[in-house]
């Protein structure tokens, strides 16, 4: 199975993508791409075939932006389709209203009621300061009403003595009579699991719809359920109604596209996610989070995201045809040092990429911060127009003065010169090697390779690589490279690849345009890291 | 074999009611007669699954020809059943293989697919065998996530062997969930078995050691041990139930003798996960697939068995005590294809 659309996409797009524009041709062939991704993450069928026919409707035609891959910008189609399929975060209960308010909790055997009605109890009890009585309507499962009394006892909520013998219409009778008796707000009515087609339990939990009229009616349904929760949803709110979802088990590494499939086929929003087993383990529902495990994806979409917003399609294309012809002045430097200071900065940026953790604890180690950026920023607006364009004419006395006008030394404005040159010989160095990127090859390392590949990259290149790089410890990126008295090495751009440079930056995003990468393969995200990253939030 | 999970007659009142729900809920399909094997009640617990897929599958076969639309409506049929978009090309590519572009008839399409979908689970049908061993009690460990149906296999497996005259212990090993101690005695008491225990919070592994101890010492056939519910992803829980297999392992080192997975049939695609991480963290050695009796089909099976060839015992159609069947896979696939047995 593929372990993400990005990947899948990017198969599907090898040789179609051409003339910056999302042809129909292309969107079909990625459209069945994002069918099978929705399908594997148990998006129901129906759900899944309308979504792809809205989706692809968006997609034909539209502006490939220069600097992403035409594959993430499909992604990001899809992605912004399901976050607005989705819906909003912030939908809270609707309980304001005469007390006692019920609210009814409903589901498939095994789903989370439980665990959710104390869960919310807790939540209204401490975050919205109600008074709240929890009431076991479960006379099916043994134990089901102890369980949910010794929760109240453990959250410090009220739960409704248990009188044995009695129905679940009859128990339900007697909780809203304390909660109006006693004063309670809210009064959550846990039942007892059933299946949408038992048509015998379903018309109990009508009846107790009908006796205590609850507010909220809510679907407790687990992430990891299949093509079924159509179904389910739909018998649950056509013959109960439901207003809102609740999501559980979000902790899991379920895909989770249930969650779409209940949201499209009940118009309801999910209105919390269950993301562990201890009490205060709720959640508002977020969209995205949904959305991104849906795509079995990380930050990729956001990256695309902030790309979109902050370069001009017209400045990407204008300077990718620049590098091709090897022009490329410090005008384009400081642009591209603009472009990535509104991204958020290197480290904000590195922390997107999928699989360069490592490095950005490196850069962050090798204090290659975005003050110098700033700074180096600031050099660039000290110069004029004309020195900008032509280096070239860069003498003594106009390096003094850029210095003093930019509030830093000479040596600052040396080092910047230097490393400006460095990246146009790499530039033509990588021209010359033809497809094969130089992140690409970073990538492999970082992906488990070791550091052979890059070593032998650089060796291609005619560049020695400083030995920490390409064995991983603990400062990969050697000495500093903004030591006041060494700068940068000349003729060694490799060793500062991921570093201040900001153009190894900008073709690690195929930001601005470098063309060989362009049509290169996204890189592939580590398949251990991400598992590793998983687990680790789980633990949380 | 069959035998094994094989219902007695049912009660009449019984009968009827499970003729009315299936009026009712089957609209579309023939009221069957009220059989009282265990086949009809799992085509009744299937019943929805066939439906489904019978209607798609009818649908698409009205034109007799099988051309690439055809087969693409039934392969949708197949994923709509949790099959999975790998396992529901494969059996489509299959049929096309032999079929393409020819005459064929919506029967020959399903029995066609039954056919391959029961060469799939044919080798992952097996038996469970429960013996005592030399040294002491069998044991069995259940394992899954929260929610699957644990404790309620326990209860009906508990029932079903003690009803073969074996002696069977339950072990109360969910020490973490509310109430999950309380549940596992409700069912020790309707199978009559005891149930060793300690109070919510205590350490699993301390409680299945003590719980063997306690079998072992009473002569025990069969100790059954509860686990609590646990995602796969969530490395300590899965550490916790590494160490009740060790723990076990101190008294009797070829112990558990059989660790099963329950599955909820409503699950997806990740299912695969749960085997998958399950399986190298407890060492599954066979399936239970719970709540085939809903609107779920349980498809999933399927490519389940295709990638781990991990045996499946018994399923799940209901919550009484004897909702609780052996696993037979041509009657599953034959059912999944909406055909008669
Ligand atoms: N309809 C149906 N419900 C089941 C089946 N097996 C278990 N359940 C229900 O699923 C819920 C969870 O079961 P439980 O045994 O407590 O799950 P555990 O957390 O894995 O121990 C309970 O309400 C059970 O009654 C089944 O085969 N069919
Ligand atoms: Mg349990």
């Amino acid at each position: 199975m593929f372990d993400n659309l990005t990947d899948r996409l990017s198969g599907a797009f090898d040789g179609i993508f051409k003339r910056g524009i999302l042809t129909e041709d292309a969107v079909n062939q990625a459209m069945r791409e994002v069918r099978v991704a929705l399908l594997e993450a148990d998006v129901s069928l129906p759900i899944a075939k309308d979504f792809v026919e809205k989706v692809k409707a968006e997609a034909i035609g539209e502006k490939v932006l220069k600097s992403v891959k035409p594959g993430e910008q499909v992604v990001k189609i899809v992605n912004d389709a399901l976050v607005e399929t989705l819906g909003s975060t912030n939908e809270g209960l609707n309980i304001a209203h005469t007390p006692p308010v019920a609210i009814l909790m409903v589901g498939l055997q095994g789903s989370g009621k439980t665990t959710s009605s104390a869960k919310l109890g807790k939540f209204l009890t401490e975050k919205e300061r109600k008074k709240v009585l929890m009431v076991s309507l479960d006379t099916q499962r043994p134990a089901a009403q102890e369980q949910l009394q010794l929760l109240g006892q453990q959250i410090n909520v009220d739960t409704l003595e248990i009188i044995k013998g009695q129905s679940p219409v009859d128990i339900a009778k007697r909780g809203m009579d304390s909660g109006k008796k006693e004063g309670y707000d809210v009064v959550i009515l846990d039942t007892a699991g059933r299946l949408s087609i038992d048509k015998e339990l379903m018309s109990e939990v009508e009846a107790v719809r009908n006796l205590t009229k609850p507010r909220e009616t809510l679907l407790v349904a687990d992430a990891m359920t299949g093509q079924d929760a159509v179904t389910t949803a739909d018998n649950f709110n056509s013959q109960i109604g439901v207003t809102g979802i609740i999501l559980t088990r979000i902790d899991g590494d379920a895909r989770g596209g249930a969650a779409l499939s209940m949201k499209a086929v009940t118009g309801c929003p999910v209105k919390f996610m269950g993301t562990g087993e201890k009490t205060d383990a709720l959640e508002l529902f977020h969209p995205e989070r949904i959305a991104d495990r849906i795509l079995g994806m990380g930050d990729v979409v956001s990256l695309v995201e902030k790309a979109a917003e902050t370069i001009e399609q017209a400045d990407a294309e204008k300077m990718a045809k620049k590098f091709q012809k090897g022009k490329f002045d410090l005008e384009d430097f400081a642009s591209q040092l603009k472009q990535m200071r509104k991204m958020g900065g290197f480290s904000s940026i590195m922390s997107l990429m999928p699989g360069m953790g490592k490095l950005k604890s490196a850069i962050e180690d090798a204090n290659i911060d975005d003050t110098v950026i700033k700074q180096q920023e600031a050099i660039l607006s000290s110069m004029t127009k004309k020195e900008r364009s032509e280096p070239r004419i860069l003498n003594a006395s106009r390096r003094k003065r850029i210095a003093s006008g930019s509030g830093t030394s000479v040596q600052d404005v040396n080092r910047l010169l230097k490393q400006f040159q460095q990246m146009q010989t790499m530039m033509k160095k990588m021209r010359k090697m033809g497809g094969k990127g130089l992140m690409q090859s970073i990538s492999g390392m970082l992906g488990g390779g070791g550091g052979q590949e890059l070593e032998a990259m650089a060796a291609k290149m005619g560049m020695d690589i400083p030995a920490g790089l390409s064995d991983n410890s603990d400062s990969p990126l050697g000495a500093n490279p903004f030591d006041d008295n060494g700068g940068l090495p000349s003729n060694n751009a490799a060793n500062n690849p991921m570093g201040a440079n900001p153009f190894a930056g900008d073709s690690m995003l195929g930001m601005g345009g470098m063309p060989e990468l362009e049509n290169g393969r996204p890189m592939k995200m580590n398949k251990r890291k991400k598992a590793q990253a998983k687990r680790r939030k789980g633990k949380n | 074999m069959i035998g094994f999970f094989k219902k007695k007659n049912k009660k009449p009142e019984e009968v009827e009611e499970i003729v009315e729900t299936v009026e009712e809920v089957q609209e579309v399909q023939e009221v069957s007669q009220p059989e009282t094997g265990w086949f009809s009640r799992l085509t009744k617990g299937l019943s929805k699954t066939s439906n489904k897929l019978t209607e798609n599958i009818g649908a698409v076969l009205t034109k007799k020809k099988l051309d690439a639309d055809t087969l693409e409506e039934l392969e949708e049929a197949l994923i709509v059943a949790d099959m999975g978009p790998e396992t529901a090309m494969k059996l489509t590519v299959a049929l096309s293989k032999e079929r393409f572009g020819k005459d064929i008839t919506d029967e020959e399409v399903r029995e066609f697919l039954a056919d391959e979908i029961e060469k799939v689970l044919e080798p992952v049908m097996q038996t469970l065998v429960l013996e005592k061993q030399e040294n002491g009690p069998c044991v069995v460990l259940m394992a899954g996530v929260n929610g699957a149906g644990k404790t309620t296999t326990i209860g009906k497996m508990a029932h079903y062997y003690s009803s073969q005259g074996k002696k069977v212990m339950l072990a109360a090993g969910d020490t973490f969930r509310a109430a999950a101690v309380e549940q596992l005695k409700v069912w020790g008491e309707r199978s009559n078995c005891p149930v060793i225990s300690k109070d919510t919070g205590a350490d699993a592994g301390a409680l299945a050691y003590e719980a063997y101890a306690e079998a072992k010492k009473q002569n025990m056939d069969i100790l059954f041990i509860d686990t609590a519910g646990r995602l796969q992803n969530r490395t300590e829980l899965m550490a916790e139930l590494e160490k009740v297999v060790r723990v076990i392992k101190k008294q009797d080192e070829t112990a558990p003798h059989a660790t099963l997975l329950v599955l909820d049939a409503t699950t997806g695609q990740n299912a695969h996960s749960q085997v998958d991480i399950f399986s190298r963290a407890a060492n599954v050695s066979g399936l239970v697939m719970t709540k085939l009796d809903g609107s779920a089909k349980g498809g999933v099976i399927v490519s389940l068995a295709e990638k781990f060839k991990t045996p499946i015992y018994a399923i799940g159609i209901g919550e009484k005590i004897d909702d609780l069947r052996s696993f037979e896979a041509k009657a599953f696939a034959r059912s999944l294809m909406g055909l008669s047995e």
